[in-house]
């Protein structure tokens, strides 16, 4: 009996010894602490801490555990009691809803216990460890592991059996069969677009139309013939009720999604190609009727398409404009190839500010809050809605939260191999030089959370950057050619890569390795988009076909 | 052909015949059809010439014709949509396709490995040894056929001096023998009598080199420096006029003179490199093109 208790008391206190116990403190990303620091023992994993945010966010009324400025925590008893099941508490109502989140100690994440942690990185215990939360999107992507169609040209007709002749068989790698009526591009797939509710697709291509595709049975709908040369750029309104695809010959078509048909005539002011397009988000202006268009010629001009014409030029670049991006608080952002990008007022046309900082050509903007701006009210849910008034009361609900309380970040990618990360409305001088690529930076792109920032360049590789700081996170390597275009998944999670070497590559940002190589296309791929809904990606390239690949 | 005013003095004098105009423009109207006449009647060689010389006169006739009707109106310049379409980020970008380097390099490579350099006159008509020597009899009995005589302009070189005649195989005739070639510069389109230096290559032969020997097509090098200034300037001309202007005010500030006496300084012994244009044995000049 004696020797029991003996033994159940060393026991005890080698459970005591065994969960050290920590002090940590909680802090959002923007630095407010939740709470006063806690102690937590070393055995408390991210699914612990998860709990506890979660708990603290929700504000159940269950006995105040900071009222004691003692240590004695009403979960430590149920985290010493059981070693590692935190489950089974009694005594504590969790939210149903579990929100999930993500940990970072100084900047790395914890994905393992505390106590291994601080031993594996030599954190000292004595002082409050900061560790900072950050939702993380409800929804999972499942990243795209198959091809399920490929619509191409009628180059090789094979006939089938009882189908009209015009239609086409085609294989896809898992083996169901796809059939396409009509045909496809005929020349190379220059741009790709999703529609912000994530139900329709469009394309624009070197054989002068723009495709319409049916997502539910992966056959185009409409052909929208009517450009003069090759369809460089398209845009979807926010709302979704217009599609804008500019060419190079320097016109703009608008269509109506719904019929295929132009809505008018062609908008016709620039000189030379246009090289991109960006409408005016849904938050400012429900019904969106506002665009902006960037061109070679040095100008942007900005169209309406209820008066189906330009209402404003904007003059002042002397070299080509090479991307063009509204932002969300009504200023138009233009980055060109002479060096500087100016930030333009949308009533007057005038020019508020010009950064300047680069050595060569500013070959690509992403703005902080883009993925909300391009999506406008539509999320993952798959709402629809049916007036523009709620609409733009809804985008603006998002627009807000997704900002926060810090100015919108922009981050531009130019051919001196640097990236520069400004606060456009605080200073004209950059925040952050991101430097690292070894070849020019072709496209940046930031998450849709606005955590990340990835730039894709010639030199191979797509790197990671923190979207706040601009610090260096990861490096992508594992494509055999420059990489052209990318894309997020709508939870942050993944990132899609399309390269010249003709493949498609997603990569896990919590690994922070490739998670899935998608080959398959037989020459560049010039666009890469990922649904605004998460289902599919659709990818075009030089090979005429463009290839729809779902999870 | 009058080799004298007298017919327009006759004309000042006692003006024209009373039917002359008339006779002029009925002869004029009649030409056509005498030419017409000729054109088909003619035979043989005269017929030939005849007719190339009529042809040359309509196809230029005809291009004028086409010059007249292009109206000076512009026209809206409808673009052709061309093959290879690139997306918007790739546009300003003059990339190679790779099969193309590929190609560049393969051809690089063979030409280096001919020895193959770009010049006036690629092709030239290969020259016979039979025409190239004549042969010469020489001993008691004028039997011995071993000796050979060039037949054809050589270049000797200052410092040439002949072999005794028991071992002379190849004889170089002094008659033969050019010391100066009249180089033409192929851009600035004039002449220049400059000295020779030596022959760098025949193409018929690496023997005829050695001999010295320069027919159509020779490479011979010549001595630019006579050329003075003038040269010198559109040397450096061919290189980037920015690098030119820079190089030459750190040079006159660097040599503390002159920018005339700078260049004049500059000048040594330059030599350059020309090709043969003419048969020099039956003009008795050498006439050459620089190669620049």
């Amino acid at each position: 009996m004696e020797v029991e208790a003996a033994a159940a008391g060393v026991a005890m206190e080698e459970e005591r010894e065994l969960s050290n116990r920590v002090m940590c403190q909680l802090k959002d990303s923007e630095g407010t602490p939740l709470g006063a620091p806690i102690f937590l023992p070393e055995s408390a994993g991210p699914k612990e801490l998860q709990q506890l945010v979660n708990k603290l966010l929700s504000n159940l009324p269950v006995t105040d555990p900071f009222s004691s400025p003692n240590s004695f925590h009403p979960f430590l008893s149920l985290w010493c009691n059981d070693g590692g099941d935190a489950y089974g508490g009694s005594n504590c109502n969790f939210k149903e809803e579990k929100l999930p989140y993500a940990f970072y100690v100084s900047d790395n994440e914890l994905v393992v216990q505390l106590g291994s942690y601080l031993q594996k990185n030599k954190v000292s215990v004595e002082k409050v460890i900061t560790i900072v939360y950050q939702p993380q999107a409800v929804f999972r992507i499942r990243p795209v592991t198959r091809c399920s169609s490929t619509i191409a040209v009628e180059i090789s007709s094979n006939y089938v059996y009882g189908v009209r002749r015009q239609s086409i068989l085609w294989l896809n790698f898992d083996g169901t069969s796809v059939r396409a009526y009509g045909s496809g591009h005929t020349e190379a797939v220059l741009s790709v677009a999703f529609s912000p509710d994530g139900r329709q697709l469009a394309s624009g291509s070197g054989d002068t139309t723009v495709r319409l595709w049916d997502l539910n049975t992966q056959t185009p709908l409409f052909t929208c013939k009517g450009h003069k040369n090759w369809v460089l750029s398209i845009a979807w309104s926010p709302d979704g009720k217009h599609l804008v695809s500019g060419s190079k010959a320097g016109e703009l078509i608008c269509w109506d999604p719904q019929t295929g048909k132009p809505s008018g005539n062609s908008l016709v002011g620039h000189k030379k190609w246009i090289t991109g397009i960006s409408w005016e988000p849904v938050h400012l202006s429900a019904p969106c009727r506002r665009f902006v268009s960037a061109s070679k010629d040095g100008d942007a001009r900005i169209w309406d398409v209820t008066l189906r014409k330009c209402v404003i030029c904007l003059t002042g670049h002397t070299l080509a404009i090479t991307c063009v991006k509204w932002g969300g608080d009504g200023v138009i952002y233009t980055g060109s190839q002479d060096c500087t990008i100016k930030m333009w007022e949308t009533s007057q046309g005038k020019l508020i500010r010009e950064l300047k900082g680069h050595g060569h050509w500013v070959n690509s903007l992403a703005l902080s809050t883009e993925y909300v701006l391009r999506t406008g009210a539509f999320d993952h849910t798959g709402k629809q809605y049916s007036s523009p008034e709620e609409m733009k009361k809804v985008a603006l609900e998002r627009y807000n939260k997704m900002k926060g309380s810090a100015p919108e970040r922009l981050v531009s990618g130019s051919d001196d191999f640097t990236m520069f990360l400004w606060e456009p409305a605080v200073s004209k001088h950059p925040k952050t030089r991101m430097t690292g690529h070894q070849q020019l930076v072709n496209h940046v792109y930031f998450s849709p959370d606005g955590l990340w920032i990835a730039s894709a360049s010639f030199d191979k590789s797509v790197k990671l950057w923190n979207g706040t700081t601009g610090n260096f996170v990861a490096a992508f390597r594992g494509h055999v050619g420059p990489v052209y275009q990318i894309s997020w998944s709508a939870d942050s999670r993944l990132l899609l890569s399309g390269s010249k070497d003709s493949t498609l590559k997603v990569w896990d940002i919590r690994t922070q390795k490739l998670k899935q190589d998608l080959p398959g296309h037989a020459d560049e791929v010039f666009a890469v988009d990922w649904s605004p809904d998460g289902e599919k990606v659709a990818s075009g390239g030089k090979d005429k076909v463009l290839k729809l690949w779902m999870g | 052909m009058p080799q004298g005013d007298y017919i327009e003095l006759h004309r000042k004098r006692h003006g024209y015949r009373h039917d002359h105009f008339e006779r002029k423009r009925k002869k004029e109207a009649r030409e056509v059809h005498k030419r017409s006449q000729i054109a088909q009647k003619a035979l043989g060689i005269k017929g030939k010439m005849f007719a190339k010389k009529r042809y040359a006169e309509k196809a230029l006739m005809k291009k004028t014709l086409a010059m007249h009707e292009e109206s000076s109106t512009r026209r809206k310049v409808d673009d052709d949509v061309h093959e290879g379409a690139l997306p918007a980020y790739l546009l300003d970008r003059d990339e190679t396709t790779r099969a193309k380097v590929l190609s560049n390099t393969i051809k690089q490579k063979r030409k280096e490995k001919a020895g193959k350099w770009e010049v006036p006159l690629p092709k030239v008509r290969p020259v016979a040894e039979d025409e190239m020597f004549r042969v010469i009899r020489s001993g008691k009995r004028k039997t011995k056929q071993w000796k050979r005589m060039i037949t054809k302009a050589t270049f000797v070189g200052p410092s040439f001096t002949r072999k005794p005649p028991k071992y002379e195989r190849f004889i170089r005739p002094s008659g033969l023998r050019f010391t100066k070639a009249h180089v033409t510069h192929p851009e600035l389109k004039c002449t220049f009598n400059l000295e020779i230096i030596g022959v760098k290559k025949n193409p018929n032969g690496p023997m005829y080199t050695s001999l010295g020997v320069m027919t159509k097509g020779t490479i011979i090098e010549v001595n630019v420096s006579e050329l003075g200034l003038v040269t010198l300037l559109e040397k450096l001309c061919g290189v980037r006029l920015s690098f030119c202007l820079s190089f030459w005010h750190k040079l006159c500030n660097g040599m503390n003179s002159s920018p005339v006496t700078v260049a004049y300084r500059l000048i040594v012994n330059a030599g350059k490199y020309a090709q043969v244009t003419n048969n020099p044995e039956n003009d008795g000049c050498i006439n050459a093109v620089l190669l620049v």
